[in-house]
């Protein structure tokens, strides 16, 4: 192949979101030649769009928040199926990881102290977020972007070139991890730009592809969530657990059609929004689990005076973790209650004043205003449920995020376990960073250790380019974006917030006639900038992503966080001790059951009994008599 | 509700290109990017535009409509009327790639020439401390998109090629700005914006703070407060001599 | 036409802009205005005449400072009977480089007099751009000089609206139109100058920790209130400056008489 592009380096990393970033400036820092790649420009990544902050026990607002309070709060959010290394790592470690955000230059909201402002959300104890207005994942992402830069400026001081120990390749697709026997070899891909191919030497690469969200017709994903990771793993033979769980988050726009699913804000809720369906009547106090129910409160009297006297009222039901909300509006609409477009009203005006909204919610603001004609100063928002986060994803070895494939790492959305069944808001910017972190330094010290290093075999490079040109030789005339709008129809539809097992194995059939389809894809026009070809090469991960989701719900027969099972309504405590595991086959996936490791007794000690009974089988608690009260 | 929409697009790329006429539906609330991303769906599947968020907070759909800088994802429809013919061109100072797509380089290029925050260097992280006063200035700049409207729009490198070289442009003049202004930061900022970054070559005549979506107030807040930190080094004898004096920085 | 928007590699596009609007407006009318003035102001300035009226002076001729001038409208003769042209000669430079510097007037002659450019995202037709680096538009740094002359004029135009408050015999206790007039062109002269943005910079915005000086960063504050609406003030006390120059040239010239309030 004499056009083909040859880059190498140590690490790769796919993705430039907060954990790829993360993960890059780490290797780089451990001294190893780090490559990013991501498919659009560098700053744009996805993480932009997260909202209301970062989680960390620091304590700034409440003294009494440490870590094991933010890992309790963690546990309870995700029912208790997380991977608990990953939860105990991510609790202790966040604080450190925010802090470090300073010195690379962000600029938190402060406490009259100077300190880090921290604000109240869903499923969290304490107030904990550490937040810049409600625009938090810019901050983050621009702040590690700016930190890639310095190292890149010392760099340049150094050896006279910027790029000679960290790379960035922006809008470039990885379509294929490349492998020499079992080990990670490196990966192929193409230049959005010319549709040149890319060969990419490198003994370890990071997934840090982010999400699926973009196989679902309403989501607030962007464009580039169409699960490259997940099925670059899957392809490359690593597993993926809990794909099953998928967050819906409770509050997405409605209206206009064209913006259905973009975010609103749980800030808005954290910082006094109620919901109320088309009666007037604030809802979510019908709807607050029996595992929930002595720490939210029973009426709007109690609720009300939480936000001025947390210590001696319970939270509002409002800052439900997001799987009760998204399920509590979902019902509301259904039963009739819902507003004009189909969702309920969030009413941020009536709390706080116009000035203190606009100062708090700036984005929000403008969101509504420029994109709805909707004043949130003065009147209710209409929101509605939208996919916003998959819990699932490889299955990563907590200390290194190294998955089962010898040098393939995983971090952030991508990976999975550390969320359980559902991840709280705030979470998934720190889980970036904590694990964006740990990826980098497993994946550098991995390659320090290799005696020899993997090569990419030609047979496989010539296989990669090959699919990745079939679109253009396709006959059929099926058009990618009517594919496209299709799967997305059959996943909301029928593998969407409320599953049952006669919907889901419809879900299969119709994933397994678009598949059919999707091979006879066919692109116009040439290889340079080309959308519709890329959106065909994406079309494969999806699909296979998809199966993944679809097969993994049908098989859980219980309901837990995102996943809800009509025919299975209750939560089992069996199934808590059983993850399902998606592995690629020739011609599609299989999932199979594994058990979960058992969680460790100093961690189990931070919980009440009475807690771990409503989650934990008889079996689990026998011998456990001593602890708690 | 729904009409047929009139609208010129440019397609071509660095060789040279034109504007293509299409007719298509428009509804309700929608912006021009549904309209775009409904004529690659159905007229021309390979029309070349970059987008991410659709939601105003990434920056990447930046191009001009009706010759003016915009995001395609912020322009609501509802400002035309039924029978406007919405032009559509990619963003006019950059180097065009393809269609609506520009190379953007130029601005990650100067973004490595600003020299990166340097905070005291015996200040451990989890040590910092700030009065929310101190950073609500630097706050206002970091809420920069990075769409690189104002770096289309402004007339220095716009209409001046040749300026590229010694002029950063309002979002890294700006960043200049919000690093001088971080209560933390060490580094003197003040002599590099007027040399290195060209701040001189600023008229002042504030397009940069007219496009931006993010309605940051470049020029009276990043720009302005700039300069008159140049005139107090180099301008002014009276703080000149001040600052000798009392040896203040 | 530029090498600019057409240069190499940039999207051939060829026209000057594809604004639709009436971008040649705001500047049409900028430049209308600023016109007008300029040529009312040196018709004036150089006229000599009509300028007072007790206890009415023109602010054009505040504060009047040579030999030849209309007795009562100066006390302080600083310029000897050499002086022969009209003693608001001696003074104007001072306003008028308040104003000729002015962050907000350098954009509007920017746009409407050079046309650099002459609205957003519309071609310039100069082939060379240096900005502000080279002479003469380089002195346009010394704003901050002609604010503190401002300053000190602003000052004089006080004490000549309070005196108005005194009638053409001295004594206090009178007030016509006029007086309200030369007030009115007071406050709007301290507006503007407090607006400007060189008096946000010396009052706050130069420093980097505004929590160490809390009275500077409430006068900040304050002045940056003022100064999001310097726009607004340059030209209002711009038509009032000229007004209360007609009003007193019209009651001078006894074309009218001024009103008495009491």
């Amino acid at each position: 192949m004499p056009e083909l592009e040859r880059h190498e380096f140590d690490v790769l990393v796919i993705g430039a979101g907060g954990a790829g970033l993360r993960a890059a400036i780490e290797a780089r820092e451990h001294g190893v030649r780090t490559a990013v790649v991501c498919k659009s420009l560098f700053g744009k990544a996805h993480t932009v769009m997260a909202e209301g902050g970062i989680a960390a026990a620091m304590g700034n607002a409440n003294a009494s928040d440490d870590w094991r309070v933010h890992f309790r709060d963690t546990m309870r959010g995700g029912k208790f199926l997380n991977n608990w290394r990953m939860a105990e790592l991510h609790a202790r470690e966040a604080p450190d990881r925010v802090w470090e955000l300073e010195t690379y230059g962000a600029l938190f909201d402060r406490t009259a102290d100077g300190r880090i402002s921290q604000r109240n959300f869903g499923g969290h104890e304490y107030p904990r977020l550490a937040h810049v207005g409600d625009r938090t994942g810019l901050e983050l992402i621009r702040s590690l972007q700016q930190k890639v830069v310095s190292l890149q400026q010392e760099d340049f001081a150094r050896t006279g070139d910027h790029e000679s120990a960290l790379r960035v390749f922006a809008e470039c697709t990885v379509t294929d991890l490349l492998l020499d026997g079992d080990r990670i070899a490196g990966a192929f891909g193409y230049w959005r730009e010319s549709g040149r191919f890319v060969l990419f030497t490198a003994p370890a690469v990071i997934l840090a592809t982010g999400g699926i969200g973009k196989s679902f017709k309403v989501t607030s994903n962007s464009w580039e969530y169409t699960g490259d990771g997940h099925a670059l793993a899957l392809r490359a033979g690593a597993s993926l657990i809990n794909m099953e769980f998928v967050q819906f988050h409770p509050t997405g726009m409605v209206w206009p059609p064209s913006v259905k699913g973009i975010l609103v804000t749980e800030s808005v809720r954290g910082d006094g929004g109620v919901l109320r369906n088309s009666e007037g009547s604030r809802f979510m106090f019908g709807y607050v689990p029996s595992v929930f129910k002595d720490k939210y409160a029973d009426d709007e009297a109690e609720a009300d005076r939480w936000y001025a006297d947390p210590e001696n009222n319970r939270r509002p039901p409002e800052l439900l973790p997001r799987d009760e909300v998204a399920r509590a509006i979902n019902s509301e609409v259904k039963a009739g209650r819902g507003s004009e477009h189909g969702g309920v009203f969030l009413d941020v005006s009536t709390r706080l004043p116009a000035e203190e909204i606009e100062r708090r919610l700036p984005s929000m603001h403008h969101q509504f205003k420029e994109l709805a004609d909707v004043d949130i100063t003065a009147e209710p928002m209409e929101v509605g449920p939208t996919c916003h986060y998959v819990m699932g994803g490889v299955e990563v070895d907590p200390d290194t995020a190294a998955s089962s494939v010898p040098g393939l790492f995983a971090a952030g959305e991508v990976s999975g376990g550390m969320h359980g069944s559902n991840r709280l808001g705030g979470n998934s910017l720190s889980d970036l960073l904590v694990f964006g972190r740990r990826a980098g330094a497993g994946a550098a010290e991995y390659v320090r250790t290799l005696t020899t290093r993997p090569v990419p075999p030609e047979q496989a490079l010539a296989a990669a380019e090959h699919t990745a040109l079939v679109p253009f030789s396709g006959a059929s005339g099926e058009n990618p974006y009517t594919l496209h709008v299709e799967l997305q129809q059959a996943m909301n539809d029928l593998v969407g917030i409320i599953r049952t097992a006669g919907e889901m194995e419809r879900a299969l059939e119709r994933l397994a006639e678009l598949r059919r389809r999707a091979e006879a894809v066919t692109v116009e026009g040439h290889r340079q900038f080309n959308p519709g070809w890329h959106l065909a090469l994406d079309l494969r991960n999806m699909l296979l992503v998809s199966e993944c989701v679809a097969r993994a719900a049908l098989l859980r027969t219980e309901s837990r966080g995102g996943h809800t099972r009509d025919d299975h309504p209750r939560m089992d405590p069996d199934w808590r001790r059983t993850l399902l595991v998606c592995r690629a086959t020739a011609d599609g996936v299989t999932v199979t059951e594994q058990p979960q490791v058992p969680i460790r007794d100093d961690l189990l000690a931070l919980f009440e009994h009475t807690e771990l009974q409503k989650y934990l089988t008889g079996d689990e608690l026998t011998g456990r008599s001593g602890t708690g009260s | 509700m729904g009409y047929q929409g009139r609208f010129r697009v440019w397609r071509g790329d660095a060789d040279g290109g034109e504007l293509r006429d299409f007719t298509v539906e428009v509804n309700e609330g929608e912006v021009v990017l549904d309209v775009v991303h409904r004529i690659q769906a159905t007229q021309a599947p390979d029309l070349a535009v970059r987008w991410n968020c659709k939601a105003g907070k990434c920056g990447s759909c930046s191009a001009e409509i009706n010759g003016r800088p915009r995001l395609l994802c912020m322009t609501r429809m509802s400002v035309f009327t039924e029978s406007e013919t919405v032009t559509v061109t990619p963003m006019r100072a950059f180097p065009v790639i393809r269609d609506l797509v520009t190379d953007v380089s130029f601005n990650y290029e100067k973004a490595r020439e600003v020299p990166s925050f340097s905070p005291p260097e015996d200040l451990a992280p989890g040590d910092y401390r700030m009065s929310q006063v101190d950073v609500a200035r630097s706050q206002e700049f970091r809420k920069c998109i990075e769409c690189f409207l104002c770096q289309d729009t402004c007339h220095v490198v716009r209409d001046h090629e040749e300026n590229k070289a010694s002029f950063a442009g309002p979002r890294f003049l700006m960043r200049v700005a919000e690093l001088e202004m971080h209560p933390l930061d060490t580094a003197d900022r003040v002599d590099a914006a007027q040399s290195a970054h060209g701040l001189g070559m600023c008229n002042i005549t504030k397009c940069c703070t007219e496009v931006c979506p993010e309605h940051i107030k470049i020029t009276d807040n990043a720009l302005i407060p700039m300069k008159e930190r140049v005139a107090d080094r180099r301008y002014d004898p009276v703080v000149w001599l001040g600052d000798k004096i009392f040896r203040r920085r | 036409m530029t090498a600019g928007q057409d240069a190499r590699g940039r999207a051939e596009i060829g026209a000057r802009t594809l604004r639709t609007d009436r971008w040649w407006l705001q500047s049409a009318l900028t430049a209308a205005a600023l016109g007008a003035f300029v040529v009312y102001a040196t018709f004036r300035a150089f006229a000599n005449t009509a300028y007072y009226s007790a206890p009415y002076v023109s602010p054009f001729y505040s504060p009047c400072l040579a030999a030849n001038c209309l007795p009562g409208s100066g006390e302080l003769h600083l310029v000897g009977q050499w002086w022969t042209l009209s003693p608001a000669l001696l003074i104007l430079v001072f306003p008028l480089g308040f104003r000729m510097t002015c962050y907000y007037y350098r954009k509007a002659y920017y746009r409407a007099f050079w046309a650099s450019p002459p609205a957003c995202a519309v071609a310039e037709p100069h082939a060379r751009y240096s900005g502000e680096t080279r002479f003469p538009l380089i002195l346009n740094n010394a704003h901050r000089y002609f604010f503190y002359a401002g300053l000190v004029f602003n000052v004089i135009l006080t004490y000549d609206a309070v005196i108005a408050f005194r009638d053409a015999d001295g004594e206090w206790g009178h007030a016509g139109l006029g007086t309200l007039v030369l007030l009115a062109n007071a406050a709007l002269l301290w507006l503007y100058s407090l607006s400007c943005h060189s008096c946000r910079h010396v009052v706050g915005g130069r420093l980097k920790h505004f929590s160490r000086h809390p009275l500077r960063y409430r006068a900040w504050t304050w002045v940056s209130k003022l100064n999001g609406h310097h726009m607004r003030w340059a030209w209002l006390s711009l038509f009032s400056v000229a007004f209360a120059d007609l009003y007193v040239s019209l009651v001078a010239s006894g074309t009218i008489t001024d009103p008495r309030f009491f």
